[in-house]
């Protein structure tokens, strides 16, 4: 349980009590399956993070046309002049 | 005339006949929508007025005698995960209801070039982490051969609106088999491209390494057309291969005579349902008699495929979910004293069971002390499944193989135990895994509902894939049954 806790503060998610203990139970019998993965030596394996040979795929480093600032901050829940409002952080 | 189940390929043909109009066309999809939408569910968000206006802009063309690329007027509905420049794009999740995005995707731009007629956005498991559409935040969709049983997911909106006529083709996206997987349970061609092949920018992301949008259609001239629109490089997505596109339409003409396919007998063996394990059977035989040459193969990680899968997704998830914090766009929490707490309320609010459950598991398994144990493992064991599957696809053409272990299951029956959930896509994820393509064909039916064939195919082999899958379409009738609605 002190372990859900732990990990939905580092994924920002409040939990209700009844979640933390579903939770609890569905992710230990999800990790418990998952150990399946054991059985495997993979020692010498190197990992596949991406299946595509494809690195550091840059464009021209050249000013464009950009997104007037009226249309990015169209789905603003709050916003002031031109920026983003949240609550007081200090 | 009833236009409902007419494929693309064939209006197209009687615009240019003038013996239908897009606008009568989009009139009548409009009109099966509000017929079934009641029962189906199978869109969050219609597109009427643009649709229509569309339709009337695409007769005039007709009218002046205009060149038209294949598609033009062709009712076409989107996933809710693909932006669509003014029309809103939910993902099917509360936490972005109100979300209107302000550009497009990249294969929206190109079916927009193609003069399609967007129809609307169709439900999904919410963020596509799913394989029913229960999960959606707004409602579940049914199958339109049984409304009691699920269409599959996470395009089960989709796939539902093609079988049922509320669209004629539409856009999937497939993370572990979330296009082939619904195709296959309400009985029509879903194509999962190779990764790369069809760019992601505007797909709004789930987990970026397995990620690709597809077709869906109702026939795999359908699939080739929709994909010869969509597919190619895109500058803006640097996952996307700098490749020429096949010409699709021509690779449909292809003899099947020494084509060698692959039996993996792990996909024949336990948990299967011997109503699909006959269907593959069969189509293993009628591609046979089409000249193609069946022999066993073995995949022998495929085991592991499931819980490797499940900790690649859910940690790619658990990253790209982090930027819904309520600050920018989509729903912020009002009971919120300081920021922490906006962004902890707002994602508590925002998110559904299964996207909190797929956050948290892709958390721990990032977290310090258990990313060697978990998710290095995992990506290590993602090696293994590559290399058995292209190993298998230097010695035959494709693979065949169920789409699915069972026919479409009921509402309700797997939505509380996750891992069951999990495991419905144990046919599906290792083509995402790898990379590969793969295309799920209506190949027969078990107790009344549709069964899918699953043919998978070499990096950017659908040329291939759709050769195969259009031979095997040609020599059965199974893709012309409809659903009695």
């Amino acid at each position: 349980m002190e372990q859900v806790e732990h990990v939905a503060l580092l994924a920002r998610l409040a939990l209700t009590p009844e979640e933390k203990e579903l939770y609890s139970r569905q992710l230990s019998a999800i990790l418990e399956y998952a150990r399946k993965l054991e059985e495997l030596d993979v020692s010498d394996v190197p990992p596949t993070a991406h299946v595509l040979p494809l690195r550091n795929v840059l464009r021209q480093d050249q000013v464009g046309a950009h997104m007037p600032p009226e249309e990015a901050l169209a789905n603003a829940p709050e916003r002031e002049e031109n920026y983003f409002k949240v609550p007081r952080i200090v | 005339m009833d236009f409902h189940y007419l494929t693309a390929h064939e209006i197209a043909r009687l615009y240019r006949r003038r013996e239908l109009s897009a606008s009568e066309m989009t009139v009548a999809v409009f009109s099966r929508i509000e017929e079934l939408e009641d029962r189906l569910h199978a869109y969050i968000t219609l597109n009427k007025e643009q649709a229509l206006a569309k339709a009337r802009e695409v007769d005039q063309k007709l009218a002046r005698g205009e060149d038209l690329p294949p598609l033009a007027g062709i009712p076409v509905a989107i996933k809710d995960n693909i932006c669509t420049k003014g029309l809103r794009t939910t993902c099917a999740s509360r936490i972005l209801y109100n979300f209107v995005p302000p550009y497009n995707a990249t294969v929206v731009e190109k079916l927009m070039a193609n003069d399609v007629v967007i129809i609307g956005k169709t439900n999904m498991d919410e963020f596509a982490m799913g394989s029913s559409t229960e999960n959606s935040g707004f409602h579940p969709t049914a199958n339109p051969w049984d409304t009691s049983r699920v269409p599959g997911g996470s395009s089960g909106g989709s796939a539902a609106a093609v079988a049922s006529g509320e669209a004629v083709l539409a856009l999937g996206s497939d993370t572990g088999g979330s296009i082939r997987q619904p195709a296959a349970f309400c009985g029509v061609v879903g194509l999962k491209p190779t990764y790369g092949a069809v760019s992601r920018f505007g797909l709004v992301a789930f987990a970026s390494s397995l990620d690709q949008i597809g077709p869906l259609a109702r026939d795999v001239t359908d699939c080739a057309l929709l994909l010869q629109a969509i597919a190619g490089h895109d500058p803006k997505d640097s996952t996307s291969a700098p490749r020429p596109v096949p010409d699709y339409q021509a690779a449909l003409r292809r003899e099947l005579k020494g084509i060698k396919v692959g039996l993996p007998r792990e996909y024949m063996g336990q948990g299967i349902d011997p109503a699909v394990r006959q269907v593959v059977e069969q189509a293993a035989r009628q591609l046979e008699s089409l000249g193609a040459v069946i022999e066993e193969t073995n995949l022998p990680h495929i085991e592991y495929a499931v819980p490797a899968y499940y900790l690649i997704a859910t940690a790619e998830a658990s990253s790209n979910l982090a930027r819904y914090d309520g600050v920018r766009y989509g729903l912020r929490s009002q009971q919120s004293a300081d920021v922490m707490d906006m962004f902890m309320h707002t994602r508590s609010q925002g998110f559904g069971a299964e996207v909190k459950r797929r956050i948290m598991l892709g958390t721990y398994a990032l977290s310090a002390g258990y990313y060697d144990a978990y998710y290095l493992r995992a990506m290590k064991v993602r090696t293994l499944i590559r290399q058995d599957l292209l190993r298998a696809l230097e010695q035959f053409d494709c693979l065949l193989c169920p789409a699915t272990v069972t026919p479409a299951f009921k509402q309700g029956e797997k939505v509380a135990d996750p891992l069951q959930m999990y495991l419905a896509d144990i046919t599906t994820i290792p083509v995402n895994l790898a990379g590969l393509p793969g295309i799920a064909v209506p190949a027969g039916q078990a107790g009344g509902l549709p069964v899918g064939i699953q043919l998978i195919g070499r990096p950017f082999g659908e040329d291939l894939l759709l050769g195969v899958a259009h031979a095997f379409e040609q020599s059965t009738s199974h893709h012309k049954l409809r659903p009695q609605l």
